[in-house]
């Protein structure tokens, strides 16, 4: 009997130790992040320009440099990132559990995902829009004339809701397939199990790269939604949400004051207070946000300014082939609404 | 009786005091761990501003579902999203218990039968398809055999009924006029049944002499429905699915249409699951002792009254429990839907009705004790069957 208690209490114990164990302290995610050693950044499942793996495991895209950017302004070095690949559908909750710190994953800018699941979107590194792709063969050559067709899209997504908006608004009948990951829902459309594929048209254009034969397929002009892409971080942290805003800012920032990677070492003679606020040379900007005074000298020589993170990945040079200029994601003052607030 | 007894024992010596302190203290653990982990949840969800409650099930989805068995779209409640996600789950499941079982029964009897090679080649079926993972065979089914048919505009037409291509397969539609006449003679023809039924039952008690009461119910079922119908005018119409042109794009429209997602999980449901099944039937007809077959042998029953009179209803008793657990399993399985696609009730409410309204903790709530409920009515109702037929001692 004695010994029955004693284990029983045993037991006990160490129900209790488990339970306590759970509870998480909930400091800064900047010390969080610091302590740890690195950033968890969440991204994509494999989008070309965004968030794309190479064979040796190597990430690159335009929301991966959005992670590097963060890690080079809290570490000082950019590669201090281990990314973890979420389907659309997960995408939030893993960011609430702070599993990840930082979600860059193409990911749209609402209200409700905004105010309603308790996140914060740091700002739009992607202006995009979406739209269709068809088999040439189906000789289609406006969106208007789809009707009676099979659509493959990716679950949990605004493109989703769009899809059936755009359908309902024009009168045309549609049949939604809806597969977890967009990598399905793109090879149900190259096998023939939907005459439509859609996404935003940057994922369309990164996608086709990935189909049997992309020549035989052909976007339709028509963008039917804003879909401002941009990173999300959780809702409870005011300095870490400015930390990642930021980030983003001085990039655009350093585009329009022509300030890059490869110059930036030859600007610090420079006479514009503008650029030695950027550069940590003049003022704190640092200070603020709580990082050292060179975080935004630290994003720019090691990422790069908006304009060579855009030509990089996405740029009319990649496989991608996104023309910037006459886009939305060129600078205010070429036309485009990239804006950033003063940096000072 | 035994039974209270032994309840009453136990809850005696479980009343004694030193007895008592452990369990009220495992009670109060119990208690404060549940207590714990709900006002943890409902804190942490306060503080991070999360919203909660049950009300978005009366809110617009705004997602349109490919596959349903009512009327939905986007402009329905996601209350309706979750009732389509649980019908196509009651419908590939109950579907998939059919054939899991009459699959099941034929593969376990022939695997004791006297034919070398028909007992070989289902020992092959079970150990090939139950030792393969079940995802696995949901993706060989979906990736490998339904994405190769042909497309649209090549389908395969089996005799002008049933169409196969990469977007699904299509049946007809049947259409009745005059139902209610098949309906007369079907009700007529279950009261002849049952007449022939107890005449035969009283023909064995007074004469000894059997009928073929088998052949006489499809009989006066075929008899009385044809009969019935030519007298009430009934007219059937098939409504075939007919391909529409939009441009390049070739579409059926209009038939009954199965979803090749929805028949990639039943096909690898199906075909996993009885395996299983039919291991049980194997070892239930196995637990029947060998005097049985001979006592009825020697009484004159031929092979296949000697199977049906002795051997299945002893047999049941043994195949029922673990039967039981393989539907279970089914129907829990068939959550791995959401691997192809196929709008269930995990991938329709906790997929999608889930990433579009953030509410995790309410909507993985719901599907688990929807899961739960299903499941208890399912081994509810077999505990009921097996009691049923289990020995009654006298």
């Amino acid at each position: 009997m004695k010994i029955n208690i004693l284990k029983f209490f045993g037991s006990l114990a160490l129900l209790f130790a488990f339970v306590i164990s759970s509870v998480t302290a909930n400091a800064g995610t900047k010390d969080d992040v610091t302590k740890k050693g690195s950033l968890n950044c969440g991204v994509s499942q494999g989008v070309p320009g965004f968030s794309n793996a190479d064979a040796s495991g190597k990430w690159t895209g335009i929301d991966v440099d959005m992670c590097r950017a963060v890690a080079a302004a809290v570490f000082g070095d950019a590669n201090k990132v281990k990314y973890q690949p979420l389907s659309a559908k997960d995408r939030f909750e893993v960011l609430k559990s702070g599993q990840i710190d930082m979600l860059a994953r193409n990911t749209t800018w609402t209200l409700s995902r905004d105010a309603g699941l308790a996140l914060e979107f740091v700002g739009t590194n992607f202006y995009d829009g979406q739209g269709f792709i068809v088999r040439k063969a189906a000789k289609i050559n406006s969106a208007k004339k789809l009707n009676n067709v099979k659509v493959c899209v990716e679950t949990g997504t605004t493109t989703e809701l769009n899809l059936r908006d755009y359908f309902k608004a024009n009168n045309l009948k549609y049949e939604a397939v809806a597969f977890t990951k967009a990598d399905e829902a793109v090879a149900a459309y190259d096998a023939g199990r939907c005459d439509v594929y859609t996404t935003d048209k940057s994922g369309l254009a990164a996608q086709r790269t990935k189909m049997k034969n992309p020549a035989e397929h052909t976007v339709l002009p028509e963008t039917i939604s804003k879909e401002p892409l941009g990173p999300v971080v959780r809702g409870d942290d005011q300095n870490w949400k400015d930390i990642a805003s930021w980030s983003l800012y001085v990039m655009i920032e350093a585009e329009e004051l022509g300030v890059s990677s490869k110059n930036i070492d030859s600007m610090k003679s420079t006479d514009n207070p503008n650029i030695k606020r950027l550069l940590g040379l003049e003022g704190d900007t640092g200070k603020s946000l709580g990082l050292a005074p060179e975080w935004a000298y630290n994003i720019i020589k090691q990422v790069g300014n908006y304009g060579e993170v855009y030509e990089k990945n996405v740029g009319a040079n990649t496989p991608i082939g996104l023309a910037r200029s006459g886009s939305p994601n060129q600078l205010w003052t070429k036309g485009g609404i990239l804006y950033a607030p003063p940096v000072r | 009786m035994l039974r209270i007894e032994e309840i009453k024992n136990s809850v005696k010596k479980n009343l004694r005091l030193g007895n008592l302190i452990p369990q009220l203290l495992l009670l109060f653990t119990f208690v404060f761990i549940i207590y714990y982990f709900t006002s943890n949840a409902q804190t942490n969800m306060a503080s991070r501003n999360i919203s909660s409650g049950f009300d978005f099930l009366k809110t617009n989805s705004g997602f349109d579902v490919q596959f349903s068995l009512i009327d939905y779209d986007g402009s329905y409640s996601f209350g309706r999203a979750y009732l389509v996600g649980l019908l196509n789950t009651l419908l590939v499941s109950s579907f998939g218990i059919v054939f899991a079982t009459i699959l099941g029964f034929l593969v376990g009897v022939a695997r004791l039968s006297n034919n070398f090679l028909l007992s070989k080649l289902s020992q092959l079926y079970v150990e090939i398809l139950r030792n393969l993972p079940l995802i696995l065979q949901i993706f060989f089914w979906y990736f490998v055999v339904l994405r190769n048919l042909p497309s649209t505009e090549n389908s395969f037409i089996f005799l002008d009924f049933l169409i196969v291509n990469v977007q699904g397969a299509y049946f007809p539609k049947f259409i009745f006029t005059n139902f209610n006449a098949i309906f007369y003679g079907l009700v007529c023809a279950i009261l002849a049944i049952f007449l022939a039924r107890y005449y035969s039952k009283k023909l064995i008690y007074e004469r000894g002499k059997s009928l073929p009461v088998f052949k006489i119910s499809i009989l006066c079922l075929i008899l009385f429905t044809t009969i019935f119908a030519l007298i009430g005018n009934t007219d059937l119409q098939l409504k075939r699915a007919e391909l529409i042109q939009n441009f390049g794009i070739f579409n059926y429209v209009g038939g009954v249409k199965l979803v090749p997602e929805f028949l990639a999980l039943l096909f690898a449901l199906s075909l996993y699951t009885s395996t299983f099944i039919a291991e049980n039937v194997r070892a239930g007809i196995l637990s029947v002792g060998k005097g049985q077959k001979e006592a009825s042998k020697s009484l004159g029953f031929n092979n296949s009254q000697s199977l049906k009179l002795i051997i299945i209803p002893q047999a049941l008793r043994v195949i029922i429990p673990p039967t039981t657990n393989q539907y279970l399993n089914l129907l829990k399985n068939s959550s791995l839907a959401a691997g192809i696609g196929y709008p269930d009730l995990a991938s329709v409410f906790a997929g999608t009705a889930l990433s579009q309204t953030g509410k995790a903790i309410e909507i993985i709530f719901i599907v688990m004790l929807t899961y739960l409920s299903i499941s208890l009515i399912i081994s509810a109702f077999l505990n009921w069957y097996n009691h049923k037929i289990a020995f009654v001692e006298k």
